[in-house]
């Protein structure tokens, strides 16, 4: 709890690529709630493999072009 | 705020307000009769009818909040009330597990106390308490969750 996720992430660049979504209408498209997203783009929630799928859909690129994960140094 | 926090706002508030009533009027009377003579059972069962019906109201008090919220940003109300995502379920999950523990450690004391042989009034109590006060953790935990992460 309260641990940030390494897993980084570029989904409010994506949306205002995408017209400026709001992150209502991103929650919308994936099922879930717009905390939800709030917290996936501040890096305070990890989501599952199938959700991580579902956002990169709503934006149309690959999965890789939405989440990063640091090499281990 | 999504729907299922404010459902455990609602549980944290029952756990809070009615335990507080119950025991203020119980402890209330062990000044004037003894444990053993304390006739606790009537306000345990409205207790817990209570924190059941209040729980109903606060729900239903919540939905009807976050429908009008809904509607007056343009949304159906539907979308925000029944929308309950993966978060919501492992905040949900991790909350209610770490309640469990601490109930858990409620329930040894009660044990204790029923092998110690203490009046029936003392294990009812310690035992409600532990119901509310592993209710409120796990509420606590949950909210905590939504706000700091998770």
């Amino acid at each position: 709890m309260g641990k940030p996720t390494k897993v980084t992430n570029r989904i409010r660049a994506l949306r205002f690529a995408a017209g400026e979504m709001t992150q209502a209408d991103l929650a919308d498209r994936v099922g879930v709630t717009r905390q939800t997203i709030i917290a996936i783009e501040q890096g305070r929630y990890s989501p599952s493999l199938e959700m991580a799928f579902q956002i990169a859909r709503a934006f149309n690129v690959p999965l890789d072009d939405v989440f990063d994960y640091p090499k281990e140094k | 705020m999504p729907f299922e926090e404010k459902m455990t706002w609602v549980n944290a508030v029952v756990a809070v307000v009615v335990p507080i009533a119950y025991f203020a009027i119980v402890l209330g009377r062990l000044g004037e009769v003894s444990a053993a003579d304390i006739a606790y059972q009537r306000p345990l069962l409205i207790a817990i009818g209570a924190s059941v019906v209040l729980t109903i109201v606060g729900s239903i008090l919540a939905g009807i909040g976050t429908g009008i919220s809904a509607e007056l940003r343009g949304r159906r109300a539907a979308d925000d009330i029944d929308r309950k995502d993966e978060r919501d379920v492992r905040i949900s999950r991790h909350g209610d597990l770490i309640g469990f523990y601490v109930s858990s450690v409620g329930m040894v004391g009660v044990l204790a106390l029923t092998m110690l042989e203490y009046e029936y009034f003392w294990i009812a109590s310690a035992l409600y308490l532990s119901f509310v006060v592993g209710t409120l953790v796990a509420s606590v935990v949950k909210i905590a969750s939504y706000h700091r992460g998770f």
